[in-house]
């Protein structure tokens, strides 16, 4: 039998495996991985207290999503951009080298 | 949710999913990072399928598969061989421990809440999102609109403004 904690669990570990590589990958392409690991989980999450929902608004756990993939789009595109932005005037995108505002 | 297949497929996506995760992880080359993690998502997709959120899994196939994979798959192969690498910083033992502690907390909520949960399907169809959408979240769903255009914009001008001032670019057919 398949309750709400099943997926809730499967979404807990995806999540901090998602931001164990957003926290320690060297390449900010790297860390981009693990925001986007980190979003899909929050959205299973999302998902699945839908599903189980007893409420009557069960669609807004839907429409979270929707909500959350649009800004996981629109954050990815930026993220990539500035990541080549970066590499021309740097020639490198890791992260522990960037270290401009550093005094 | 008591069906045997259901809960097959549910065992079968957990490993699939986490261990491409953990692929994600432990992977050297940051290509393989990306495919790894393009079996994640597929895996996060089969589980909105579980969910029966059959739309939001076509999204998820779509945008993050199609679209977001692509991107990084570009961002890297458009960068030299040497920046592939796909280390870790001197942080990843305090990350590991953080990540450990979060789980163990997290764990410890869901398994003592007492979740007042109803098992049967609510039975949600793509017609009934597009409704919502359209009514309750409308303000919203236009802001989104407005925010992915200044995000596609934005990422068009992050990209564009240094090439036309070193050197004048060729014509594409020329």
């Amino acid at each position: 039998m398949l309750t709400l904690e099943h997926f809730l669990t499967v979404g807990v570990l995806l999540f901090c495996l998602g931001l164990v590589i957003a926290l320690s990958k060297r390449n900010a392409i790297g860390v981009l991985m693990g925001i986007e690991l980190m979003l899909n989980s929050v959205n299973l999450t999302l998902i699945a207290f839908s599903r189980f929902s007893t409420g009557p608004a069960e669609i807004a756990g839907h429409a979270f999503v929707a909500f959350v993939i649009t800004v996981a789009a629109a954050e990815a595109a930026v993220a990539l951009a500035l990541a080549v932005a970066v590499y021309r005037s740097r020639q490198t995108v890791e992260v522990d080298q960037l270290d401009l505002l550093r005094s | 949710m008591d069906n045997a297949g259901v809960q097959i497929a549910f065992w079968v996506l957990s490993i699939l999913t986490l261990v491409a995760a953990g692929g994600v992880m432990v992977s050297r080359n940051l290509l393989h990072a990306v495919l790894f993690l393009i079996v994640a998502f597929i895996g996060v997709a089969g589980f909105f399928v579980l969910l029966s959120a059959e739309f939001i899994a076509m999204a998820q196939i779509v945008i993050y598969v199609g679209a977001i994979a692509v991107l990084i798959l570009f961002a890297i192969v458009l960068t030299p061989q040497s920046i592939r690498d796909n280390s870790e910083t001197a942080m990843v033992g305090p990350a590991i421990l953080l990540g450990v502690a979060l789980t163990a907390v997290f764990l410890f909520v869901i398994h003592d809440t007492t979740w007042a949960t109803d098992a049967t399907d609510p039975g949600l169809s793509a017609s009934d999102l597009g409704r919502a959408l359209l009514s309750t979240w409308v303000l919203p769903f236009e802001i989104a609109s407005v925010l992915l255009t200044a995000a596609l914009v934005g990422a068009i001008m992050l990209v564009r403004s240094e090439t036309e001032e070193s050197e004048d670019v060729p014509d594409a057919d020329a």
